[in-house]
């Protein structure tokens, strides 16, 4: 045990000179913005060991809860209390950028924290029952065509959330108006694969990871995937949407962001350790057994990626007649 | 017999020297954190997660861990909720009803004696019903739709408007506080916020654990400390322990809060809060003749201690066999199946049986350990209540506001905590009781939820409400508690008579 804490440390040394970095944080925290047992307490905590078991960060990183307006109340702490701590980073996801583009994070945008990057992303898919009418995405799009209402659509999240988008772009595609579309809202993605197995709803616009054990057992059939390409594993056979003509992509990216006014030294600092990660093979079999796809970006390009989904998500919410922030 | 050999392949999992330690471990650190105001199990577990990585247990031990502290919170938190009128969490709130006045009766040791063998007997039953009947049960409950749903809350909160004797008007009162209440905060359908008033502490609305601490801990302070400057607040000799015949009484309760729980505990996302409500309010319609509920009566304590724990141990069962968390707390364990890269799913009993077997077997062990490790401490709790006033209740202030800040990480809540404090002081001093209200908190957003996905459903037919057998029983049910008080008195003498002579 102590000789591998000695060759860690010693690797950590070399790597810390290689890359002439003098910032090293004290007592580090990942914040989830969230209750704990979702998406951001896993991603902080999976995270935060790995970083730590790795050796990529020294310090014990511990992870706190935050909950609260699905991540306003942490980018509004962030905001108001510490915005030059260099020893924090909180967990995001795409789901953050939606109602950030729907002004539910109060008077802050996109420009206010410092984006570091990301760590995994999983992907919207469309599941249905075994034994369910629609065998493909078109079966799905055509009932939806010929009565709105005969499909009843239901996810963890409410209208306008990012559950709610994956459908609203296929009916948008298929020139559907998504607000005629019955979707029914419940506490958390467990509770709406309950209700798709029981019968009361038809379709669940879900994420890939969620949907994967009931795939595996044959209880769930998945129309389509919202991804650029194919997902492996248990997806292999399932279609891309695009595959089938609708040209719909929803990654669930998985990340952090560090406060604003923290100095480039050590927004470079977390950067390195987020590259890190990304690129042991360790830490991407863990990954996978999260059930995350890879998706490195990191540093600028991830800033740019942020601002640019947040807009495009603007854009979106405009489109399909959801309030939306002024800017 | 599938199941048997199974189970003893559990055993043999759960019964090697670590697991058993670990299991009794989780029980007793389960048991102190329980009892501590504020740290509800979902806490305990979260707080343990890592320390089962640095471990490095096997995932089967880690689970096993979990659980010991899942189930040993439960009867931790039912010390503060008898001693202390304090319930550590929702499905806790009951218990203070009967247990509170038996320890002001000196008889805490009885009480919480009593409400150990209830859970004991709650959860050892209803691990039995789930070892042989899991899959089917699951299949079962996933298909109790929106409809079903909206008619079994109408029922429960016809059932609770029953609980405050001659301040009908009152209970009412607190029962649309609490639905008012859940009502702030972003609306889970649509999005939009209600009752924030811009604030962007209010957009996840009031948390569970603030409202309970502010309602019970705060208010109780309160009143304790005006009783200690008028002297009427004093110390308490200890008085008889347990009888065999006291218990003997309770079983028939038990057995009923058993059926209640378990039934409930399956139906993903009710829980132990609503369980524990229906089981009291039910066992005293069935057993109330005396009018001796709520002032100390041992069937009021066995009744909801028995159905909390039915229903947690139930909530495992769509967690097991479907891969779907039943509760707030067994979807954190779901979340620790993940950090171990386990897929929970209906695959987990033939993938990696040693996970879902090992997990049942330890239920068996966890539940006779705990009533082990708790029944010959009932005095010593009991005792807490000999500490001086002046120390234990600004402790217990202390504590429960160290739990909130845990949780929370914010100094609003704290503040949020108080305030309602002092309103529930106001509320108390006005008659209006607390339990009702925060019962009726619990329940708004399933209520809500439902009514709204069974109308969307429909497109907005109200008569969608109505088009089950078992939507239907449900309606009937609540009418029926509603308008029986009410037509009692006109049909005269004549009725009691006979419910008198079918009941005795």
């Amino acid at each position: 045990m102590i000789r591998l804490l000695l060759a860690v440390s010693a690797g950590l040394a070399l790597a810390g000179a290689a890359s002439a970095q003098n910032f090293q944080p004290a007592n580090p925290e990942c914040i989830a913005p969230a209750a704990p047992g979702g998406g951001f307490d896993l991603t902080c905590r999976v995270t935060s060991q790995q970083l730590n078991e790795l050796g990529i960060v020294k310090p014990t990183i511990r992870t706190t809860n935050m909950p609260g307006g699905i991540g306003a109340v942490a980018y509004n702490n962030i905001q108001a209390r510490r915005p030059n701590d260099p020893n924090v980073i909180i967990a995001v996801s795409t789901g953050s950028w939606v109602n950030l583009a729907q002004g539910k994070f109060g008077r802050f945008t996109e420009n206010d924290v410092r984006w570091l990057g990301a760590i995994g992303a999983d992907y919207g898919v469309l599941a249905v029952r075994k034994d369910s009418p629609y065998k493909t995405l078109q079966d799905f799009v055509d009932a939806l065509k010929k009565d709105p209402g005969s499909v009843t659509i239901g996810a963890g999240g409410t209208v306008g959330s990012q559950d709610w988008m994956k459908p609203a772009l296929v009916a948008k595609a298929a020139g559907v108006d998504p607000r005629k579309m019955r979707y029914l809202s419940y506490e958390g993605g467990g509770e709406a694969l309950a209700a798709l197995l029981g019968g009361t709803i038809q379709a669940v616009p879900g994420d890939a990871s969620e949907v994967q054990g009931q795939l595996e057992a044959g209880e769930i059939r998945v129309l389509a995937t919202f991804s650029e390409e194919r997902l492996p594993g248990v997806f292999a056979n399932v279609p891309t949407a695009k595959e089938q003509g609708y040209d719909v992509q929803w990654p669930i990216v998985r990340g952090f962001y560090a406060p604003p006014k923290i100095t480039d030294e050590q927004y470079a600092y977390w950067v390195d350790a987020l590259k890190k990660l990304n690129a042991d093979p360790k830490w991407q079999k863990v990954r996978t057994d999260q059930g995350l796809f890879a998706y490195d970006l990191v540093g600028p390009d991830f800033d740019a990626f942020a601002k640019q989904r947040t807009d495009a998500f603007r854009k979106l919410a405009a489109e399909v007649g959801l309030k939306t922030t002024g800017n | 017999m599938e199941a048997l050999s199974s189970l003893a392949f559990g055993f043999s999992v759960a019964f090697t020297p670590f697991n058993l330690a670990l299991a009794l471990a989780g029980a007793a650190l389960g048991t102190a954190i329980g009892a501590l105001p504020g740290i509800g199990p979902i806490n305990a577990i979260v707080l343990l997660l890592p320390l089962c990585f640095s471990l490095k247990l096997p995932p089967e031990s880690a689970l096993i861990l979990l659980a010991g502290i899942y189930y040993g919170s439960g009867y931790g938190g039912r010390i503060s909720s008898i001693l202390l009128n304090i319930p550590g969490d929702p499905g806790l709130v009951m218990t203070t009803l009967d247990g509170y006045p038996l320890a002001r009766q000196g008889r805490g040791a009885a009480a919480l004696a009593l409400s150990g063998i209830g859970s004991f007997v709650g959860g050892t039953l209803t691990v039995l019903l789930l070892t042989f009947l899991a899959v089917p049960i699951a299949r079962l409950a996933v298909a109790f739709g929106p409809a079903e749903y909206v008619a079994l809350m109408v029922l429960a909160f016809a059932l609770l408007s029953t609980m405050g004797q001659g301040r009908t008007a009152k209970t009412w009162a607190a029962i649309c506080l609490g639905l008012l209440g859940a009502m702030i905060g972003i609306d889970g359908g649509s999005g939009v916020e209600r009752f924030t008033f811009g604030s962007l502490e209010m957009l996840g609305g009031i948390d569970f654990t603030t409202l309970t601490i502010g309602l019970f801990a705060v208010s109780e302070i309160l009143i304790v400390a005006e009783g200690m400057r008028s002297g009427a607040v004093t110390h308490l000799g200890s008085g008889d322990r347990l009888k065999i015949g006291e218990l003997v009484r309770c079983l028939p309760a038990m057995l009923r809060a058993t059926g209640i729980g378990f039934f409930l505990g399956v139906l993903p996302g009710t829980g132990a809060a609503v369980a524990s409500a229906l089981a009291y309010t039910a066992e005293k319609r069935v057993s109330n003749r005396n009018d001796t509920f709520g002032k100390g009566d041992m069937r009021g304590l066995a009744a909801p201690e028995t159905a909390d724990n039915a229903a947690q141990t139930a909530s495992m069962v769509p967690m097991l066999a479907l891969g779907i968390p039943g509760s707030g707390t067994t979807a954190v364990m779901l979340g620790a199946l993940l950090m171990y890269s386990i897929t929970p799913g209906p695959l987990l009993f033939t993938q990696r049986p040693e996970i879902a077997w090992g997990l049942i077997a330890s239920m068996y062990i966890g539940n006779v350990m705990l009533l082990v490790l708790n029944l010959p401490l009932v005095g010593l709790f009991a005792r807490l209540l000999l500490v001086p006033n002046w120390i234990l209740f600004p402790g217990v202030l202390g504590l429960s506001f160290a739990g909130v800040y845990a949780a929370t990480n914010s100094m609003f809540e704290l503040l949020l905590t108080t305030g309602i404090g002092i309103a529930a002081y106001a509320m108390r001093k006005m008659g209006i009781p607390l339990i009702p209200m925060l019962i009726a908190f619990v329940l708004a957003r399933l209520l809500e939820d439902n009514i709204r996905r069974a109308l969307s459903i429909s497109d907005g037919d109200p008569m969608a409400l109505f088009s089950s057998p078992v939507a239907i029983l449900f309606w009937l049910l609540a009418a029926l508690t509603l308008l029986v008080p009410v037509l009692a008195p006109h049909l005269g003498r004549r009725i009691r008579t006979v419910s008198d002579s079918e009941g005795g």
